[in-house]
């Protein structure tokens, strides 16, 4: 288990370092001049230069390569050009709305999801089993972002018991700021919601033909304590592999309903980053969310090797 | 005798639903595909011409599905808006097909050497940046626009199709006729194009719909974002957006495109899972089991 978990980071390591120098090259070396594209074409040469000067253009691409890389590592992420401020502190800022806002979905999503697809498995061919594959393909064709603008439809603006946008920040209060993301939080786990449960329907019901499932009713025990003390333990390896990806993906549809409700997250401020053309912005956060995309799917493969045996022994020493 | 009996019913109920699932799916996909096709030579009123005086007007006998701030027909937004979602996703499926599959191919024919790990990397890399963090680093350096979505959407896809391809064609490496001719001396890639790639292609041609559903909605997130199809020319994704801002006078303009989206994306998931139970009757048992 152990030398896996060292391979598996080793790989993870060398698909870092991969994913860092795509964003370096695409942004720092593909547009050619970097500073032009931040400045515009109407900059003077005066301004150009000092920018070049100040991003340290004058040295070959390489050296400035590992320089930023060495400023990932120790946490100087370098200085916004738009908003003159080391960009560390504007992540930090950020993140506190885009992770919560992801955790309480996947919450949310769970929730929902496990009982419904228990549910559908237990009554499978049965209106209720047809009932929930029905939401399943319903909640997967519906874009997270459409549904957050049917929301702040009904719920803001038609009933007004939710703000429409913004976010009070963590220091006005837990349930003030947790209220301003319920709504985004719903938009973002129905859709997922709809995915997870057709996994647990398809998981329970794989695991309801093992011998030891009929094993255990043979032995006279009810129905319901095999399904949730036999059967939903074994089906949840496969549950939390699709959960731990779709997490990754959960970050990313976050960027866009940040955006739906003009949620002050890190999607937002790549967004106004593009806008600005602070491309010192725009490559920190992206590499951030790719390295955080990168880093839940080791998670959850080591997770998976953790909590099913057969994995482990696979693995080797 | 019963057992079988029951298993007989389970599967001509099985295949019924399938027959169900690809037939609404084929409904939905045709729908759209027809509207795409219509808006070419026909649409209500010209998409791009303006009325102000007739702005905002619900549904009705003039305008069916009403119009928007400028005066614009809504419903031939919606038609033409077809014809960019399917241009952009059929190139993103395009672009992912086109690479992925020979990759993935590549990866199986040399199953466990460099070249398949090297293949997995290259996977494994393009997986950190879903379609929408792609987006940003080629509008970065690109610009917004409809190629910006195309590639963002393709190299994710790209991904997608080699993954897959190389599963479906290792499953079929390890198939009699397939080492039969190996061992008569057969080239690998005659032995990939002519045995592999047919006897993979009904889990790519279920992949395809899928992946087209997927594009469809990064196609219209990207374009709600600003970094897809631009206007003039109309998009689902930033019909929406323009219909949020107008949420407290027209709720109803926030409605029509948003479901232009899930039906289209609806009808080729169901055309996708009716396609794997129809095409790949072991897949279809797993996924009902």
């Amino acid at each position: 288990m152990a030398a896996y978990l060292v391979r598996r980071l080793a790989s993870v390591g060398v698909t870092l370092i991969a994913a860092s120098l795509v964003v370096f090259i695409v942004l720092e070396v593909l547009p050619g001049d970097p500073a032009l594209v931040m400045l515009g074409t109407e900059a003077t040469d005066e301004t150009l230069q000092a920018l070049r000067q100040e991003l340290g253009l004058d040295r070959p691409a390489a050296v400035r390569y590992l320089h930023w890389v060495g400023g990932l590592v120790t946490g100087d992420l370098g200085v916004s050009h738009t908003y003159d401020v080391p960009v560390v502190g504007l992540i930090a800022d950020r993140i506190v709305v885009t992770v919560p806002l992801a955790a309480l979905a996947m919450l949310l999503a769970v929730a929902l999801a496990l009982p419904l697809g228990v549910l559908a498995a237990a009554r499978r061919g049965r209106p209720s089993d047809y009932s929930v594959m029905a939401f399943s393909q319903m909640g997967i064709a519906v874009p997270g972002f459409w549904l957050g603008i049917l929301l702040i439809l009904v719920f803001s603006v038609g009933l007004g018991w939710f703000r429409a946008g913004g976010f009070p920040g963590w220091e006005a209060g837990m349930w003030p700021a947790l209220g301003a993301l319920v709504l985004p939080a719903v938009a973002l786990a129905l859709p997922e919601a709809a995915i997870l449960a057709r996994v647990t329907r398809s998981a329970v019901l794989e695991t309801l033909g093992e011998d030891y499932v009929r094993t255990a009713r043979a032995k006279g025990l009810g129905r319901r304590t095999v399904l949730f003390r036999h059967v939903l333990r074994n089906a949840l390896i496969p549950i939390v592999t699709i959960m731990g990806l779709q997490f990754a993906l959960l970050l990313a549809g976050a960027i866009v309903v940040e955006s739906v409700f003009t949620l002050p997250g890190l999607g937002r401020l790549v967004f106004q980053a593009i806008g600005q053309r602070d491309l010192i912005v725009v490559k920190d956060v992206v590499v951030l969310l790719a390295g955080l995309v990168v880093f839940i799917n080791f998670l959850v493969d080591a997770l998976y090797h953790l909590i099913d045996p057969r994995l482990r022994r696979e693995a080797g020493p | 005798m019963k057992a079988r009996a029951r298993a007989e019913v389970g599967g001509r109920h099985r295949h019924r639903l399938a027959h169900r699932s690809f037939l609404a799916g084929a409904a939905l996909s045709g729908l759209v595909v027809a509207m795409a096709i219509v808006s070419l030579v026909w649409t209500p009123y010209d998409h791009a011409a303006q009325a102000i005086v007739d702005r905002l007007q619900g549904p009705g006998a003039r305008h069916w599905l009403g119009t928007d701030h400028y005066g614009r027909d809504v419903l031939s937004m919606i038609m033409v808006g077809a014809r960019n979602t399917l241009a952009v996703g059929a190139a993103a499926v395009g672009i992912g097909a086109g690479i992925g599959i020979p990759l993935g191919l590549l990866a199986a024919a040399r199953a466990e050497s460099w070249i398949d790990h090297a293949v997995g990397r290259v996977v494994d890399l393009t997986f950190a940046f879903p379609a929408i963090l792609s987006a940003i680093l080629v509008t970065a350096l690109m610009g917004p626009g409809a190629v910006t979505a195309i590639l963002a959407i393709g190299i994710f896809n790209i991904a997608v199709f080699a993954r897959v391809a190389r599963g479906a064609a290792l499953a079929v490496y390890g198939r009699e006729f397939v080492r039969a001719a190996l061992a008569l001396g057969r080239s690998r890639a005659d032995v990939a194009l002519r045995h592999v790639l047919p006897n993979a292609s009904s889990a790519l041609i279920v992949q395809a719909t899928i992946q087209f559903a997927v594009a469809i909605l990064a196609e219209a997130a990207l374009s709600y974002l600003g970094l897809g199809v631009q206007p003039p020319q109309p998009s689902w994704g930033k019909m929406l957006y323009d219909a949020q801002t107008l949420m407290f006078m027209a709720p109803l303009q926030a409605v029509f495109p948003g479901l232009a989206i899930a039906l289209a994306v609806l009808g080729l998931n169901l055309l996708g899972d009716g396609l794997r139970d129809v095409l790949d009757p072991r897949l279809a048992q797993g996924r009902a089991a």
